[in-house]
């Protein structure tokens, strides 16, 4: 059994709107280990960066119940001090959005070497010049010399993320928390960019938690998938279970929505709607239960719970085992559901 | 940088050149001429037509143009018919005066705006702020005019620490100690009482700034390196909310302009925009002229100004 880094427990983080908080984050429970890929997958909404956020301690505003131990510390009580000195340094993550990531007024080289600075004041500014050339280097940027000395509107979305990840990757991080690091890129790109993380996770020995829309990354990338739904995981499993027997119905509808070109796509196969906003999300029972009303109110559990139903491999709430996509579809497509 | 630079005083020159023109059309449209007022039924309307062949009043208005654009550049500014003296002696001394009052307001304007501007950004809707946005509104308010008059009552007349008018004290040595000491002293009140109400836009303009700086991407990748927030601000926001402020810098230039009309004849401040009203009530053209020209040229370089310092500030500015 590999070795723990992070362990996050029953983890809650809210937002206020109005004069209420609202779990964006409910309730979540889960771990990485060192040299593992642990991805998160859940469509807009479903609080994968709030997830990602609440680990890196970024939220300024919300309110963040439980624990996320990482280090023997416990992320959610640190002081504002600590927890600087741990992010950048055993922590780091990859932006979204390589656009808007970077500071538009600062070279590239300040923003590599201002977090060699932040975490080791002993360095001289020679060898962080260096150091940053090193790094430009390893995220393959092409003539580091020059482009240290670029403003970011200079370079391109795919070197901008190059330079993002040359900066989490800059201190040689434990816990590396890439938060869609490829939607914003195109397919070779996206490609590079994966394969770069990839690298690094197995030189550094490195957890990364990888978040994404997209299951074609997930089957490239990851060696443990959570599924998120409104706040809460639903589904929890190492890759291979999770694509080859998705239990959960929205698991289910999210690997039918892969596009393939070999099976011809049928809307219907894949369940309807959106995740509900934070206020008008059910809070109890089953909250995927409105998207499928064809099943039964009964199939549902009051208080949905993960069930463990193999090693390894959890779901929430009971309705997965009387789940079925609307009768017009299993007719014409039985052979298309595993 | 550079490049920049030199391509915007290029830029500069043409349209200093098509101010004059505006200018001087301006003026040669205006009704009636520096003889027009002196008509008195006794004199006989000949010799006045005379008198205007003579001084060139008739002449077509590009020879007119062309002979006042030498003029100007050899420092003749022409004659001030009610001042019986030439527009350049008239000029010098009031030109260096509201240079002064301007670089005064302008300090005081941007040691209010920067402070309160900051501190209401950045700890936006505490009671600190709400008190700094409540002194933005009143500041919107309140007419130039009507604070300055008060100011000038109370700090002027009841208090008695500043001096109510003029420049400096007569019967002082010009370049002596005592000299500047009064200068500044005449200075002061007006300059202050100006700022506290052109600078309410720069502190709302920096608060918004920051405000809106403080959600963007970058702040949150400076915070995940481990920045501080002391870092956080210093490095990354501030610099950031000061880009619009410098590009606002070239109007609040122009700002100053209207405002010394009001403020330089409420305090009897004798300097340009003293010497604009009473030329237009007098129908001083040639002088009028001059000062609208010199506003114009003043304005012309605020906006340069402006620029040179956002290319210094942004980069992106220097690409195009
Ligand atoms: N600062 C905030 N204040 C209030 N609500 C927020 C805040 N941040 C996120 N939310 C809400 O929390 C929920 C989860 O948002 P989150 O950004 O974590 O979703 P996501 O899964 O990352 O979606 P996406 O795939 O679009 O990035 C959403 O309903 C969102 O509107
Ligand atoms: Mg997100």
């Amino acid at each position: 059994m590999s070795e723990e880094l992070v362990k996050i427990q029953n983890l809650k983080t809210s937002f206020r709107i109005k004069d209420d908080y609202y779990a964006a984050v409910d309730d979540v429970t889960l771990s990485v280990n060192k040299n593992e890929v642990l991805a998160i997958v859940g469509e807009s909404g479903s609080g994968k960066s709030a997830l990602a956020f609440s680990v890196m301690g970024l939220h300024n505003r919300a309110k963040i119940e439980g624990d996320i131990y990482f280090k023997d510390q416990n992320i959610p009580k640190l002081s504002p001090a600590k927890l600087n000195q741990m992010r950048g340094d055993d922590m780091a993550m990859i932006f979204q959005d390589p656009l808007t990531a970077l500071n538009p007024l600062m070279t590239i080289g300040d923003q590599i070497s201002e977090t060699l600075f932040l975490h080791n004041k002993n360095l001289s500014k020679e060898k962080r010049r260096e150091r940053v050339i090193d790094l430009l280097n390893q995220v393959g940027i092409p003539r580091p010399e020059y482009i240290y000395d670029q403003y970011p509107h200079e370079l391109s979305g795919g070197m901008r993320q190059r330079v993002i990840i040359a900066i989490a990757i800059a201190n040689k991080p434990e816990l590396l928390i890439a938060d869609e690091p490829t939607t914003a890129l195109d397919v070779t790109i996206q490609a590079q960019i994966l394969d770069l993380i990839r690298e690094l996770k197995e030189d550094m020995d490195a957890g990364v938690i990888l978040i994404t829309h997209d299951l074609g990354v997930v089957a490239e990338m990851a060696d443990r998938v959570a599924v998120m739904y409104a706040g809460q995981i639903v589904e929890i499993a190492d890759v291979h279970s999770l694509f080859e027997n998705p239990l959960h119905p929205y698991t289910r509808s999210l690997l039918n929505s892969v596009p393939n070109a070999d099976e011809v796509q049928d809307k219907l196969h894949v369940i309807q709607g959106i995740v509900p906003s934070l206020q008008y999300l059910p809070r109890k029972g089953c909250r995927f239960a409105s998207r499928i009303p064809w099943i039964d109110e009964s199939a549902h559990e009051e208080n949905p719970e993960m069930h463990e139903v193999r090693p390894g491999h959890f779901v929430r709430c009971t309705c997965h085992s009387q789940f079925y996509f609307p009768e017009e579809n299993k007719e014409e497509h039985s052979d298309g559901i595993s | 940088m550079w490049k920049f630079i030199v391509r915007r005083l290029f830029v500069t020159f043409p349209q200093i050149l098509l101010l004059s023109i505006i200018v001087f059309l301006m003026a040669e449209m205006m009704p009636g001429d520096a003889l027009t007022g002196l008509i008195d039924p006794n004199i006989d309307p000949a010799a006045i037509e005379a008198q205007r062949e003579r001084l060139g009043l008739n002449d077509p208005w590009h020879i007119k143009y062309a002979d006042w654009v030498s003029g100007l550049v050899q420092g003749d500014l022409g004659q001030s018919f009610r001042f019986k003296m030439p527009v350049s002696d008239l000029v010098g001394q009031r030109l260096l005066n509201t240079f002064w009052l301007s670089v005064a307001t302008l300090i005081f304007t941007y040691a209010i705006a920067l402070p309160l501007g900051i501190i209401s950004g950045r700890w936006n809707d505490t009671w600190g702020d709400r008190l700094i946005t409540g002194y933005t509104y009143v500041g919107f308010a309140a007419p130039l005019f009507i604070t300055a008059l008060v100011m000038l009552w109370v700090f002027g007349f009841q208090l008695g620490w500043f001096p109510t008018g003029g420049s400096v004290a007569p019967g002082l040595e010009p370049g002596s100690w005592d000299y500047f000491v009064s200068k500044v002293q005449h200075l002061l009140l007006p300059a202050f009482s100006m700022a506290v109400i052109t600078t309410v836009s720069t502190v709302q303009y920096l608060r918004s700034e920051i405000i809106d700086t403080k959600q963007k991407d970058f702040i949150i990748t400076a915070r995940a390196k481990g920045a501080p927030e002391s870092r956080v601000y210093n490095r990354h926001i501030f610099r950031n909310s000061l880009v619009p402020i410098a590009a606002f810098f070239g109007y609040e230039i122009t700002g100053l302009i209207g405002g010394s009309i009001f403020v330089e004849n409420i305090y009897g401040y004798p300097g340009m925009g003293q010497l604009f009203l009473d030329s237009v009530l007098l129908r001083d053209f040639s002088v009028v002229t001059v000062v609208v020209l010199i506003f114009g040229i003043a304005a012309i370089l605020g906006a340069l100004i402006s620029d040179i310092l956002l290319s210094i500030i942004d980069p992106r500015i220097r690409i195009k």
